[in-house]
């Protein structure tokens, strides 16, 4: 045995925790084992436990009751620092790395090698052992490599090659797919196997229940800060484990419409080029109409959504939304021309986290409270924004003194889909609107894009589930390497042949696909 | 448990918990500085026991009312996540140069329209640095603190190069009567310096509290991406703050100069310390996004207050710039506390 852990008795077990915040229990006993060499998933909604459960697991937060052992000893770290040196590491979601040091720095940054008894580092044997950990993450790059020069991806298998470093046991992965491409998610999958060949336990929590399927032997579901339920994965499927999350079961994952695109076109795209990113991309949207975009990361779907709505600039071809051509693309223009669109990043380009709800909603359309020259009805302003807040099932109605910060992504991305709302768009490109939000957020999602489409709206969805966008559109474009290489009607839909379009080489077809 | 000893411990727990919240939403207040204020006054009283009298006050007043309305501008520079150091290079070449148009002695203009054509100039020329600081920074990309830290020596000095054409001395004199009587006279018992003072704070609460720029200058404040995706327009929200703040400093520049009865090219030289301090001390955000102009003011009177108890207790001018510096990085700590452990900013 290479761990030096028995596989007969749990790796890590954790008996009844609770834990309580300013009188408020959010974990009711919390129980559950993790096996050597086992990768067990953790689901459960926003607000489920599971962060606080992770949190007491790395030592972050320490438990009121309920005990925990790690390799048959007692395990109650009081700090982070404890957690790492028996054993466990977790890495966030948002990766703990500094951008402006070099990958070997990163792997270092809490023992640097010294020299001697010198205060010098030792670079070369700091370097030989960084290669060491690259090659068992499969990441061939030069430890001199700044990390803010690195993929997604790379950071992340970075991080695990940090964990192995600390010898880590136990290995706790927060999200770690949600920002991949397909081909770095298969190489992180490949990489959890070979840990749990070598006896590292796994706990893998993911909004991504394909995923979470996929690379995990058994999974934990937990539901108001109880487990609901433990099981190995034959004897689970989707919808058995989203009815346990959610507490009730999720017949139609997407709602029906009842109504159909109708003649007139919304959006119309024509030539679209911009070197590198787009290559003469013409389609239409029509009233009425959700048109799917699928394809890999990098393939150029979030660059198309950007420049259509004049984010990056844009070389050549035309954008004609109801029948207005956009002159020169910038958002202002295009917001005019009645497009609204919901980007990838909803920290960064979507709210202001340190603004209120209503601050948040009123920002895209302040003229429209109006009451003298230059001047805004806050009042006014306070009232749209609830309305729109109860519209789109908002959990709090305090849009005045909550700030976008304090919310669940779920909630965050209600607020960003309501300050778009609020011009009552012709056209709504949504890039991945559900994007690390749970079912249930995802399901309000579709009721508001539905909503939205039957009353005469147009949707341009974007999104890297491709069950998304076949169970939401009524066509689908593939997009790679910058090219529209595929348009299935909904009638046709056929998951391998999407993805087989979707992944094709640009070819020399140019037709415009409307 | 027994469910009277968990009630009774609930009830602690709610106690500490309220006892909290009320000290959180004291330190959170938009009224700590002049609470702060209050509590240093009476603290003063048996040291400094002048005061409390009428006439410390009345210079206390007098002493804020240039310094408030150059830190009305920063307040708005401040909120878009900027910094204008070009303020004191404003005031003194706003001075020169009204000075130059209106003085007695070969001025460009003379008669009655001396003073107010005088006053225009010197607004202007506020207005042009803060469009040539907003432009650069907007359009060139390049940060606040730079570029205005190259706008203040360039104008500073250049205040000084046109004093040279307009006086042997070092500075320029004999200003019309009609002018000097904006630093000394009343309206109705009331200084009209204050008068301008509060119009101007007055006007510029109005545009952050009630108007779509402000909602702008606070966005941009906040994150400038989420703004510009919103169709706000970043660029000239930018620009707008420089060009408030330079006119405000211009305004400033106005009183100081009626008062001093002189342009002066060195007039803002020693104010920016000032200026910055008494805005942070009030509570606005370096990092932007956060601001008042009620605090503005609280924080000016609170750095004038020490000033002024300092001079009564005849402390050195080193002293006066210790206690002060120490009273600033105070504020900057608290700023710092309500952001780590109260979660707002």
């Amino acid at each position: 045995m290479r761990t030096g852990f028995r596989s007969d008795a749990p790796l890590l077990s954790v008996k009844g925790i609770t834990k309580s915040f300013f009188g408020v229990r959010v974990l009711h006993g919390v129980s559950f084992e993790l096996w050597p060499g086992e990768a067990l998933g953790l689901l459960g909604e926003n607000g489920s436990g599971k962060s606080t459960s992770m949190n007491i697991l790395g030592g972050v937060h320490q438990p009121d009751g309920g005990q925990m052992s790690l390799g048959g000893r007692p395990y109650a770290p009081q700090n982070p620092r404890e957690a790492s040196q028996a054993g466990i590491a977790f890495i966030h979601q948002e990766l703990n790395l500094f951008p402006n040091l070099s990958i070997e720095e990163n792997l270092f940054i809490t023992d640097f090698p010294r020299r001697g008894g010198v205060p010098f580092i030792d670079r070369r044997w700091m370097r030989k052992r960084a290669r060491e950990l690259l090659v068992e993450v499969d990441l061939d790059l030069p430890p001199t490599r700044l990390v803010g020069n690195l993929a997604q991806g790379e950071r992340q298998l970075v991080e695990i090659a940090k964990a192995l470093h600390a010898d880590a046991k136990v290995l706790i992965l927060d999200e770690p797919t949600t920002s991949l491409t397909r081909r770095e998610v298969e190489r992180l999958f490949s990489i959890i196997e070979r840990l749990k060949s070598r006896g590292v336990g796994i706990i893998f929590i993911s909004h991504a229940l394909g995923d979470v399927m996929h690379i995990c032997e058994r999974m934990t579901v937990l539901r108001d800060g109880a487990v609901i339920g433990t099981d190995r994965r034959e004897r689970l499927n989707l919808p058995t484990v989203i009815s346990m999350m959610v507490g009730r079961s999720i017949d139609a994952i997407y709602p029906e419409r009842i109504t159909k695109p109708r003649p007139e076109v919304a959006l119309r795209v024509r030539n679209l080029t911009q070197r590198g990113v787009a290559s003469d991309i013409s389609f239409d949207i029509h009233a009425g109409e959700v048109v799917g975009l699928s394809g890999l990361m990098g393939s150029g779907r979030s660059e198309l959504a950007r420049l259509i709505f004049g984010l990056d600039p844009l070389e050549s071809g035309t954008v004609e939304v109801a029948g207005t051509q956009l002159m020169r693309p910038n958002p202002k223009a295009s917001m005019a021309a009645g497009l609204a669109f919901l980007t990838e990043d909803r920290r960064n380009e979507g709210l202001l986290m340190e603004a209120s709800i209503a601050d948040n909603i009123g920002l895209t359309f302040l003229r429209r409270f109006k009451v003298g020259p230059g001047v805004v009805s806050g009042q006014a302003l306070n009232n749209t924004a609830s309305e729109l807040a109860r519209m789109v099932h908002l959990s709090t109605d305090r849009v005045q003194d909550t700030l976008a910060k304090h919310l669940s992504g779920g909630n965050q991305q209600k607020v960003v889909i309501a300050k778009w709302l609020l011009r009552r768009p012709k056209v709504f490109i949504l890039d991945e609107p559900t994007r690390g939000i749970d079912v249930g957020a995802k399901q309000e999602v579709y009721r508001i894009i539905n909503r939205l489409v039957e009353e005469g709206g147009a949707v341009f969805l974007i999104s890297s589930e491709i069950e998304e966008v076949m169970g939401l559109s009524d066509r689908i474009l593939t997009i790679s390497k910058g090219e529209i290489t595929g348009s299935f009607e909904r009638s046709g839909f056929d998951r391998e042949a999407i993805l087989a379009a979707a992944m094709a080489p640009a070819g020399p077809q140019r037709e415009a696909y409307t | 448990m027994l469910v009277s000893e968990a009630v009774s411990r609930k009830v602690e727990h709610d106690a500490g918990r309220s006892r909290w919240k009320a000290a959180a939403s004291f330190v959170l207040s938009e009224y700590l500085v002049l609470a702060l204020c209050v509590l240093y006054t009476l603290v003063m009283i048996p040291v400094v026991p002048e005061i409390i009298t009428v006439e410390v006050w009345q210079n206390i007043l007098s002493d804020m009312m240039p310094l408030l309305i150059v830190c009305l501008g920063q307040t708005v520079v401040l909120i878009v996540a900027g910094i204008d150091l070009s303020v004191t290079a404003v005031i003194s070449l706003a001075s020169v140069v009204g000075a130059s148009v209106m003085t007695q002695s070969d001025g460009y203009l003379s008669g009655p329209l001396a003073a107010p054509g005088a006053m225009i100039a010197m607004l202007l020329v506020g207005a042009a640095v803060g469009l040539l600081n907003g432009i650069s920074i907007t359009r060139l990309n390049m940060p606040a603190f730079v570029v205005t830290l190259a706008t203040t020596t360039f104008f500073g000095g250049s205040a000084i190069w046109y004093t040279t054409f307009h006086s042997t001395t070092t500075s320029i004199y004999d200003l019309p009567d009609m002018f000097i009587s904006i630093g000394d006279r009343d309206v109705m018992g009331i200084p009209i310096s204050v008068l301008v003072a509060a119009a101007a704070a007055l006007v510029v609460h109005g545009i952050l509290a009630y108007t779509i720029l402000g909602r702008w200058l606070y966005a941009v404040g906040k994150n400038p991406r989420t703004a510009y995706v919103s169709g706000v327009p970043v660029r000239t929200t930018v620009v707008s703050a420089f060009v408030l703040s330079g006119v405000l400093a211009a305004l400033a520049s106005i009183v100081y100069t009626a008062r001093m009865q002189t342009g002066t090219p060195i007039l803002g030289e020693r104010i920016l310390l000032d200026v910055i301090g008494a805005v942070v001390i009030g509570g606005t955000s370096l990092f932007g996004g956060k601001g008042k102009v009620i605090w503005t003011v609280f924080g000016v009177l609170f750095l004038v207050l020490i000033d002024t108890t300092l001079k009564l207790l005849g402390a050195s001018l080193f002293v006066i710039y210790v206690i002060k510096g120490s009273v600033i990085l105070a504020a900057a700590l608290v700023d710092t506390l309500r952001t780590r452990y109260l979660g707002v900013r």
